[in-house]
């Protein structure tokens, strides 16, 4: 039996269909559109598909179903994997464009993966341009049991603690739907709050401070007091800045929480509670004292939900590797019952 | 209300090593402090222009402070009610001798003309700002050490300025704010960096400043306690940025200092870049060794405001400094500032007597020559 057997893999990603691909699942104009103007690829900076890290040097022949199955799902003996599809709806400017765009990607997500494989669950792809049309999207399907979280990249317009975006998170939490928020900017801002670097290995660095913004306006702008049911997903974060952040931003919390009155607790106390990260990368040394210890600062291993972020090349050899420090119990609990407490509809979809 | 006049606190001052506080901010009493050092032309322009910031506030900040006049402690108004920071006597009598300030580095923030986008009023402004430093400071006290404030937009302009201050012993770095318009370690900045390793003098990096950028790169957050969180992560992509151009490989000899940044961050970000570096340092050829030795060679960090454990746990503390290294970690106060640090008692008490040497004045010591005074 494979060492990942019964294992749930939180950020598995589809190959990003060429436009072409979703023609079959556009209304009449917006299909039209795509090709009398020539929009043929919505691959996003973040992720230029060449690039050493955004594809392992095993994963380059494996494209679809066929290829992801037969290298994570059949290879590793998942029970389940959460697919997270990169393609950039978040990119596009026109909000209609973006609204048609969400709705035929998560449609063929259904039809072209769900549809064939029951160990397969999705995420829903929001256009966020338009949050009525966002939260259309996730009542459109939030039937579809299959669907379990509502996904949106690390960088956007605004940080998603902004009071305009709440109605999309209530629509979310309340259907079960953890809010994920994978990697990957809408570029409505430069890659880092300096501007933009000259190297692509300082776009992919910069990620990750992407998250620490969102987690501190989620935070301090008062959503989980507003929305005590959402949880929240960080997906390809990095995870090992988090206990720092969170010291810094309790520190200045005690100093100035008279800004945001409805901080009643500490900042990380309520991260403990709401925020989950998943494994890959993992941003640490191979150090198994040291991981020890960082997982020490970050208090719950219960924030941790396992990943391989395949076909992104953060691992070498034929599967993931457990975090240094690991106990086969620890890992266990990462790779299944933090999932599956995370994701509430992930087991009845399992279990029906 | 004054701990530092109780039988405790002198016996602490009876036993305590020397200090070096790397972050003390002086202030003017007034604009009309700046005149007899600007030109009539320059004078008039700021009277009439006054700032243009890459922001849209003409007075204040997009993010106001919690405390009054640019966040100072609400103590350290001197008795005549002038202005914090503005009164060498009461800085002495409240802060450089209860405290055993031995050497005090002084970061003047503003006005200096720091990002302003004026490139010729920014050159006049910082030169003003450092003749009125040596003249109302360090002229008169010893134990204060300035800062050339350069013109950083501009850097043929900052190269101009540091060549003027090189051979006066009163300044013992360079300083630049942390949020610029472009990333620090971009080549446009490079003169600046050639002449610190001409004249021989560390680069400061103090956080704050505008870049014309969102705060993050997911947009402009809402509140103060957002923007302060968030120097963690420009200064995450500033060292991001020396690293990847291969700063310290063309300017060996650099030391960087980084000021209020707090430093519980820096671990996972060398070891983010030390990952990704090994996955694509094709990209980056002339960057040779891993991220994280070149910042164990190059930066030193400030232990003002330090991100504490939650829940409080020392050795979490102690676990983040060591990952640092004990010799990169310089004591900072920020005096006169709300967040002030005081030295008896910011420093891990739990440290040997070694290690809190070491954090209040030895690291610091290797860093800045203050033997230039003498």
């Amino acid at each position: 039996m494979h060492r990942l057997a019964g294992a749930i893999d939180c950020d598995l990603h589809p190959e990003v269909p060429p436009v072409a691909a979703l023609l079959p699942y556009l209304d009449g104009h917006w299909a039209d559109a795509m090709v009398e103007r020539g929009i043929e690829s919505l691959d996003g900076a973040s992720y230029p598909p060449n690039v050493p890290f955004c594809c392992r040097p095993d994963g380059r022949g494996a494209t679809g179903l066929a290829g992801l199955r037969a290298a994570t799902l059949d290879a590793w003996g998942l029970s389940a994997g959460i697919l997270n599809p990169l393609f950039g709806v978040h990119l596009v400017f026109n909000a209609d464009m973006a609204v048609a765009l969400a709705r035929a990607l998560n449609d063929w997500i259904a039809a072209e993966y769900l549809d064939r494989d029951p160990r397969l669950r999705a995420s829903i792809v929001l256009p966020l341009q338009s949050v009525p049309d966002a939260v259309a999207e996730i009542e459109r399907l939030a039937g579809d049991r299959r669907f379990v979280q509502v996904l949106v990249p690390a960088m956007w317009e605004v940080p998603y603690g902004r009071r305009s975006l709440w109605p999309v998170w209530e629509a979310a939490a309340k259907h079960g739907l953890p809010l994920g928020i994978h990697a990957g900017s809408a570029y409505r801002h430069p890659p880092t709050s300096l501007g933009w670097p000259s190297y692509q290995l300082e776009d992919y660095a910069a990620q990750s401070l992407g998250f620490q913004s969102q987690v501190g306006s989620l935070l301090t702008e008062g959503v989980f007091q507003q929305i005590p049911a959402l949880t929240v997903v960080l997906i390809e974060s990095g995870v090992s800045w988090m206990p720092s952040y969170l010291w810094r931003l309790g520190k200045f919390w005690r100093g100035v929480r008279s800004e945001v009155p409805w901080l009643a607790e500490s900042p990380a106390s309520i991260a403990r509670r709401h925020v989950r990260m998943t494994t890959a990368p993992f941003d640490t040394p191979d150090d198994p004292a040291l991981v020890t210890r960082l997982m020490d600062q970050l208090g719950s291993e219960a924030m941790l939900l396992f990943a391989s972020d395949w076909p992104h090349w953060h691992w070498d050899g034929a599967a993931p590797p457990r975090p240094p420090g690991f106990s086969d119990a620890a890992f266990r609990r990462i790779a299944q019952e933090n999932a599956q407490a995370t994701y509430p509809r992930l087991m009845q979809a399992v279990t029906a | 209300m004054n701990e530092l006049s109780s039988p405790r606190a002198a016996a602490l001052r009876a036993t305590r090593s020397p200090l070096v506080d790397c972050d003390i901010h002086p202030r003017l009493r007034s604009p009309a402090d700046l005149k007899p050092y600007l030109t009539e032309r320059w004078w008039q322009h700021w009277q009439s222009y006054g700032y243009r910031r890459r922001h849209g506030f003409v007075k204040g900040h997009p993010f106001p402070k919690a405390h009054p006049v640019d966040g100072m402690r609400r103590d350290s108004f001197p008795p005549d009610g002038s202005m914090p920071g503005s009164d060498l006597d009461f800085m002495r009598a409240q802060y450089l001798d209860p405290c055993g300030v031995t050497h005090g580095v002084m970061n003047v923030l503003s006005p200096t003309g720091a990002g302003e986008t004026n490139a010729e009023f920014s050159a006049a402004m910082a030169s003003a700002a450092n003749d009125w430093q040596v003249e109302a400071w360090t002229r008169r006290e010893p134990r204060l050490h300035a800062s050339i404030c350069v013109p950083y937009e501009d850097p043929e302009a900052s190269v101009r300025e540091i060549r003027r201050r090189a051979d006066d012993p009163s300044f013992c770095q360079i300083l630049l704010l942390s949020r610029t318009a472009e990333a620090l370690g971009r080549r446009r900045y490079w003169p600046i960096y050639a002449a610190a390793e001409e004249v021989g003098l560390p680069i400061g990096i103090h956080v704050f400043g505008y870049s014309g950028h969102a705060a993050t790169n997911t947009g402009w957050p809402s509140f103060y306690i957002e923007e302060m969180a968030e120097h963690g992560t420009s200064c995450s992509a500033l060292l991001t940025s020396f690293v990847m151009e291969g700063v310290f490989e063309r300017f060996p000899k650099l030391k960087l200092v980084l000021i209020e940044a707090g430093f519980g961050w820096l671990p996972s970000l060398a070891w983010r870049l030390d990952k990704v570096w090994a996955r694509m340092r094709d990209e980056v050829p002339h960057v040779i060794r891993p991220p994280s030795e070149i910042l164990k060679t190059h930066l030193w960090v400030t232990t003002q405001p330090m991100e504490e454990p939650d829940p409080p746990k020392p050795q979490h503390l102690l676990d983040t400094m060591g990952w640092i290294g004990w010799d990169r970690i310089m004591f900072a106060s920020d005096y006169p500032h709300w967040d002030f640090d005081d030295p008896d008692r910011a420093i891990p008490p739990m440290l040997d007597p070694a290690t809190k040497a070491r954090i209040r004045h030895g690291n610091a010591e290797a860093v800045y020559d203050f033997a230039r005074r003498r």
